[in-house]
């Protein structure tokens, strides 16, 4: 792929980097991502990931833009409230870089869509706000063999790793179901503090981008937690568990099926969250 | 005897077993905890009948939804 003026101009600062260069540049531009969730996750990795001119970037969610969404999810903007999320956050990628193809899904992933969005793209960034969407996008990543990127944030605590299906430890190697629909007494006001989702989605844009330029140490067999209160970014050394019941020796979970009963949050909100796949 | 949890020194009777530790450590709600001992995930059906020896290396790893809706 050769490169025109103005993408060289645009791109200049990447393209001085020896790690990325032309070369480097190109492979961005053939890349192919799909971010699950345009929430507070999805929201700086879209913003990046366009600017960084990947160059085919899908984006999948159900929602409408909330004001509630606007304290971390900066990818929306006050004139947006009601508009689709997926429609609101393509307009703003789309300005930032036309060179960019946007694929913008507005529904829910699902076992029943997620091998079929999955095959299309290169990496995935899991920015679920819920555990049966993140146990969903770890199992189709298994099974398409897609690696990916999951994350999860709370209050002023994070945490990310990057996996590469069948290689490295996975999201089940760690938790191997969603927990218990009782575990969890409150869901509604835990909070989070709004610039932890760009921390986090950041690290995972960064991920998707060493990833596609083959550069650098992924964060893989290892969980990269992050405490905004302390400013103390540590990493957890994970090995694959023998025991996963995704990739493990003897697994039991064979085929990509949608975690049946919503945990804790959707049942006792009354099913307040449960078409919510956006963090 | 001494182990580590998440990186923090911790000084605790012999023979704790890790349903103990999660007791001790005030870990709220177990079930939104999976626990790493010296590199490797415990099955949580063995919490009880594993013992901690001196110089063990725990990581309470908790589940994390994402919104800041999900867990307490």
């Amino acid at each position: 792929m050769n490169l025109t003026e103005e993408q060289i101009e645009r791109y200049s600062r990447h393209i001085i980097l020896p790690e990325v260069g032309g070369k480097g540049q190109a492979k961005l531009l053939a890349g192919k991502v799909l971010i699950v969730g345009a929430g507070g996750l999805g929201s700086p990795a879209a913003l990046y990931l366009a600017a960084a001119g990947v160059g085919t970037i899908g984006l999948i969610d159900a929602d409408a833009v909330d004001l509630s969404n606007l304290q971390r999810q900066i990818i929306h903007a006050t004139p947006d409230l009601g508009r689709p999320k997926v429609e609101s956050a393509t307009g703003k990628m789309r300005a930032i870089n036309p060179d960019v193809a946007l694929n913008g899904y507005p529904e829910r992933l699902t076992a029943a869509n997620a091998l079929t969005i999955l095959g299309d793209y290169d990496f995935v960034i899991d920015g679920t706000d819920n555990f049966p969407s993140k146990f969903l996008v770890a199992d189709a990543c298994h099974f398409a063999r897609k690696p990916y990127s999951h994350a999860g944030i709370l209050r002023f605590d994070g945490q990310t790793m990057t996996v590469i299906p069948g290689k490295t430890t996975c999201y089940r190697c760690i938790f191997s179901a969603p927990p218990p629909a009782g575990a969890v007494p409150s869901c509604s006001q835990a909070g989070v503090l709004g610039v932890l989702a760009g921390v986090l989605g950041c690290i995972q844009a960064t991920e998707a981008i060493k990833f596609l330029l083959s550069i650098g140490d992924l964060l893989t067999n290892r969980l990269l937690v992050y405490n905004a209160l302390k400013m103390k970014f540590r990493d957890v050394p994970l090995r694959r568990n023998r025991q996963c019941p995704l990739c493990g020796e003897h697994p039991s979970i064979i085929e990509l099926r949608d975690e049946e009963a919503p945990v804790a949050c959707d049942l006792r909100a009354g099913g307040r969250h449960t078409d919510r796949q956006e963090s | 005897m001494k182990i580590k949890v998440n990186d923090k020194e911790v000084e605790l009777p012999d023979n704790t077993s890790i349903t103990e530790l999660l007791v001790v450590q005030n870990v709220k709600m177990p079930d939104m905890v999976s626990v790493e001992l010296n590199g490797e995930i415990l099955d949580r059906k063995a919490f009880e009948t594993t013992v901690l020896k001196p110089g063990d290396k725990v990581e309470f790893l908790y589940f994390m939804g994402g919104g800041g809706e999900i867990a307490d």
